[in-house]
This record gives C-alpha cells, sequence and structure tokens, in this order.
C-alpha cells in the first residue's frame, strides 16, 4: 500500500483514525451472521495487493504513532519486554526474520545490507540506523527482540518448544487486550489460555497446540481474533486496567459510534529457523463503529453476531457494560437483508 | 484436597518417595509435617539418612512440633522461626545440591509457592518437585498494577498490602512469580465492591 505516516494518538486525545482505505482493508473477522469459536487457523500466504495479507508483516499508516505508543509504554513499564536467558537465540530469529520482510517489501522505508555477520539496518520513518554484528547483543541498544520490536507494529511473543508444550519464555506486549506478559512469561500454552472461558472444554486448545507444535520453517500460519475496546486506545494491559477501566462506563446511545471500537487481532505464527521455537505476533487493529458502518454487510453483520455471543465471552471480554447500547445503536444499520456468504475483506 | 479450576491453576498430587534419589531435601511446615511423617513410614532407614528437613515451626503452643522428626534419624532436620528464614536456607542448600537430589514440598499452598519458585531459579524442574497440600487455603497475590505481593489472603475480594487498591483474587497463578494473580475489582466503577468473602481459609 501506498503508506503516509499519520500523526495520532491512542491514549489522552485518541486522535486515532481510519483513512477511507485502511477502513476498507480492515480485517473484519466475522465469516457469518452467528458468533462461532473455532480455531480456524489457516495458512500466512500472501493476500491481494493492499490487502493486510499482501506481506508476512503489514506496515500500515498507523507505523509511527504506534511505534511512539509503544516507546510510551515502555517508558512507564520496562516489565512490558520480558525474555528468560534460554530465549536469546529465539530473539536473534526474529530480528532476522522481521528485518528482512521489512526490508523486502517495504524498501522504500527500511534497509537491511548483509556481509556476512555485519549488518546495516536503516529505518526511514523512525529514522533510525544501526551497524551491528549478528549474534551478539552488545552491539545493539537493545536486546535483538526489543530493538526490532520498538521498530515493528504488534505484540509478539516467541514460544519455547519442549515436552510436547509451547512455553512463552520471551515476549513484548504494550497493546495487549488485557493479559500481562509479566505474570504468563514462563508459562505453558495450556497455561497461559486457562483463564479462556468455554475453549478449554470444547478441545479447541488441545487441537491448536498439537497443530503448532508440528509447524514447519517456511510455512507460517495465522487467524484472526476479536474483542471490543473504549477509545482507540492500544494499551489495555491488565497492569493499567484500573486507569481504564473507567472508560467502559461512558459509552451512551449518543457516542457509540466514536467511542466503540472493534479491536481485531491478526495472530500470524511462525517457526523459527536456529532456536525451534515460534514466534507468535499478535497485531491490533482497532476500527470505531462510525467506519465500520459506511460499510452496511459489516454493520448488519457485526449485529447479529453480538446477539448470538455467549454470556460467559461477554463477560470475558469486557463488554458486559456497553453491549446492549452498542446493540441498539447498531440495530438500526440491520435491514433484515441477507449478507455475502463468507469473510467481507480482501 | 485442591481441585483445579482452571489449567494454570497447580495442583498437588501428594508425596511419594523417589527411592532411586541419591539425597531427598524435604521442606514442610507443621501441617504438611504429617504428609511426610505418613511417607517416612512407608520407607526404610537408608532413605531417612540421606534425607534433610527444613521445617517451618509456626507460633508456640506448648508442644514441640519438631519431637516426631527428631525421632526419624535424618541426616538434617533444620527448624526455621519462618518460611522467609527456610526459603534463604533453601536457596543456599540447592546451590551446592547434586545431581540426584529430589525435592519434596507439603504444607500449606503459600509455602509450596516458594519451594518451587526457589527450586526454578536453580534450573529444577517444576513438575520433578512432589508436593502435597495440607493445611490452610490461604494464598499469595500479586497486584498485577503494582506488581506488590500480598501474602496469607484469606478473602476475596482482598486489599492489596502495597498500593491499597482491592483486588479481584483470581485462579490464574504463576509458577515463576510464585503467586495467583489479584485484579482491580472496582476499576470501572470505583467504590463499587462486592461483600467480602472468606474463600481462603
Amino acid at each position: 500500500m501506498n503508506t503516509m505516516f499519520k500523526d495520532e494518538t491512542f491514549r489522552d486525545d485518541f486522535t486515532f483514525s481510519n483513512s477511507p482505505a485502511a477502513i476498507k482493508r480492515f480485517p473484519f473477522p466475522f465469516w457469518e451472521d452467528k458468533y462461532r469459536y473455532s480455531v480456524n487457523i489457516e495458512p500466512h500466504v500472501a493476500g491481494p495487493k493492499g490487502s493486510i495479507y499482501e506481506f508476512p508483516i503489514d506496515i500500515d499508516e498507523h507505523y509511527v504513532a504506534d511505534m511512539r505508543d509503544r516507546a510510551l509504554v515502555l517508558k512507564e513499564d520496562p516489565l512490558r519486554v520480558q525474555a528468560l536467558p534460554h530465549m536469546m537465540l529465539a530473539q536473534w530469529d526474529l530480528l532476522e526474520l522481521l528485518m528482512t520482510s521489512m526490508a523486502r517489501d517495504y524498501p522504500e522505508h527500511f534497509t537491511l545490507e548483509r556481509n556476512g555477520d555485519e549488518w546495516h539496518w536503516i529505518n526511514r520513518p523512525l529514522k533510525i540506523e544501526n551497524t551491528f554484528r549478528f549474534g551478539n547483543a552488545a552491539t545493539l541498544p537493545y536486546e535483538p527482540m526489543e530493538y526490532i520490536m520498538r521498530q515493528c507494529q504488534g505484540d509478539i511473543t516467541l514460544l519455547d518448544q519442549r515436552e510436547n508444550n509451547l512455553w512463552m519464555d520471551a515476549g513484548i506486549a504494550t497493546s495487549q487486550a488485557d493479559w500481562s506478559l509479566d505474570f504468563d512469561v514462563g508459562m505453558n500454552f495450556m497455561e497461559w489460555h486457562a483463564p479462556v472461558p468455554l475453549a478449554h472444554q470444547q478441545g479447541v486448545f488441545d487441537r491448536a497446540l498439537k497443530f503448532l507444535l508440528a509447524l514447519q520453517l517456511g510455512k507460517p500460519v495465522r487467524r484472526l481474533n476479536w474483542t471490543m475496546t473504549i477509545n482507540p486506545r492500544l494499551d489495555t494491559s491488565p497492569e493499567n486496567y484500573h486507569k481504564w477501566g473507567v472508560d467502559r462506563v461512558t459509552v451512551t446511545p449518543e457516542n457509540v459510534g466514536d467511542k466503540v471500537h472493534l479491536r481485531v487481532e491478526l495472530q500470524a505464527l511462525w517457526r523459527l529457523p536456529r532456536s525451534n521455537a515460534i514466534a507468535f505476533s499478535i497485531r491490533a487493529y482497532l476500527i470505531k463503529l462510525n467506519e465500520l458502518v459506511t460499510d452496511l454487510d459489516k454493520a448488519r453483520r457485526l449485529h447479529r453476531v453480538l446477539q448470538t455471543i455467549p454470556p460467559e465471552l461477554v463477560g470475558y471480554k469486557g463488554i458486559t457494560r456497553y453491549l446492549d447500547v452498542t446493540r441498539d445503536w447498531l440495530a438500526k444499520y440491520d435491514d433484515g437483508k441477507p449478507t455475502p456468504v463468507g469473510f467481507l475483506f480482501q | 484436597m485442591i481441585e483445579p479450576a482452571i489449567k494454570s491453576r497447580p495442583v498437588y498430587p501428594g508425596l511419594k518417595p523417589d527411592r532411586c534419589a541419591k539425597s531427598n531435601v524435604v521442606v514442610v511446615d507443621k501441617d504438611g509435617r504429617d504428609a511426610f511423617l505418613e511417607m517416612a513410614k512407608t520407607v526404610d532407614d537408608g532413605f531417612l539418612r540421606k534425607t534433610t528437613v527444613l521445617f517451618v515451626k509456626g507460633p508456640p503452643n506448648g508442644h514441640d512440633p519438631a519431637a516426631p522428626l527428631e525421632a526419624l534419624g535424618l541426616v538434617n532436620l533444620w527448624v526455621f522461626p519462618s518460611l522467609e528464614t527456610l526459603i534463604a536456607r533453601l536457596d543456599g542448600l540447592l546451590s551446592i545440591s547434586r545431581m540426584g537430589t529430589r525435592l519434596y514440598a507439603a504444607g500449606n499452598e503459600p509455602l509450596i509457592s516458594l519451594v518451587v519458585k526457589t527450586a526454578l531459579s536453580h534450573g529444577v524442574v517444576h513438575s520433578s518437585i512432589m508436593t502435597e497440600h495440607r493445611g490452610s487455603l490461604r494464598r499469595r497475590v500479586q497486584c498485577v498494577h503494582c506488581k506488590g505481593i500480598t501474602e496469607n489472603v484469606t478473602t476475596n475480594p482482598a486489599k492489596c498490602s502495597h498500593c491499597g487498591l482491592m483486588l479481584l483474587v483470581r485462579d490464574h497463578y504463576s509458577r515463576r512469580i510464585g503467586a495467583f494473580q489479584g485484579v482491580c475489582i472496582d476499576a470501572e466503577v470505583p467504590g463499587e465492591i462486592p461483600e467480602i468473602k472468606a474463600e481462603f481459609l
């Protein structure tokens, strides 16, 4: 996509908004007119030009503002980045994956020159340039994962594979939907998903884990996940919940379209070559309902999905207090007509 | 016995002697002592002669709670006035322990939590530790906001002893931190605090 980076905020005055092009490419996660739990994992292969799937790593119009917000979070709370000592090789794997992808797919923004272990990285939008020795963390201003993740949209966790399980032994989370990296580091796949309702009983995590343990190098996979957020706030961490929780009672019939945001996570997973770890990227896309309802098919479908969401998930996703007002507001867009089959975005 | 509410909530299967271990390190409080004494009946003197017991004796009540342990012929019996002093000794002991050492912990959950957490820092695999819950259900709770640990929590919600927020005590548990997660209970409507119940006596 022809990217112009927007100057906007995800906190305080919340000036974030989507351009018409960004609204069009927004990954609306519902493929039918009702809510249904599923593992919904598919190969992370290239999608149409301009879509969020065009490249493995999507850099969009929010990039610069997004990275500025991450820097603010890390300044306040350095524990949002954690890596157990045995994850250093996986950190380098991740840096290689991201730098090579970003430089290949966005050459106007990023350049990577490699001469053996001597690497030269240029990030033009953020005005960063470093020469470093691949494999030697002392030659970078941060550890490799933090260095590159301060320059790449989305949170990431690095999963070590042992004992037929995946262990969240490193990660960076500054735009998470209410889970604590600091608390969860060191947990296995079942443990960090423990608070999720219903899915365990349905065998969703058993199937997902089995699938991911067999993930192959060069064959990344992806899925979409969603929740709702009040205001375009990226940092909806539990650490700061006592500060942003009050937002949830500020929704009125008059401000629903501006306040309530659909928050969709593009979760992508790559096997890493040296460490055999898995990089698990969680990239959040936000859209306010006023923007979303410019597409009537999406408005109608969201209204219907919200009618069928199980109460356990309403509580888990934290939307209890504003679900009714949001459904009522969306009702005026639901004319009873059928919606097209399948996903509503390219 | 503690039932797993969610999958991060640890369960403690009970003490079973590992007769192949070269040495044994056993951590118990007064309630956990009885679990160890029961296990001791099933092993021979050779097992006990390679066993070191670290014992938190708790507040005095006229009886010597260490007496039944003294009669066993252990290689070492170390008695501590508090869990904190015991853990400091355990930390030192594990730093000089060798392959073939088997670790046991029995007692209330804070004791088990701290033994496992300490052992993790010495490279011990958590699932190799024999554990048995006895006594109080009180919990260690980490405030997700200020990261302070509140000890001996018996109620839900409970007040963070550091920042003062009222916390919902979840079943979500971190082995690395050795604590349950506490999350501000009235973040959405400040002051709207449900009845405080004694859930973890």
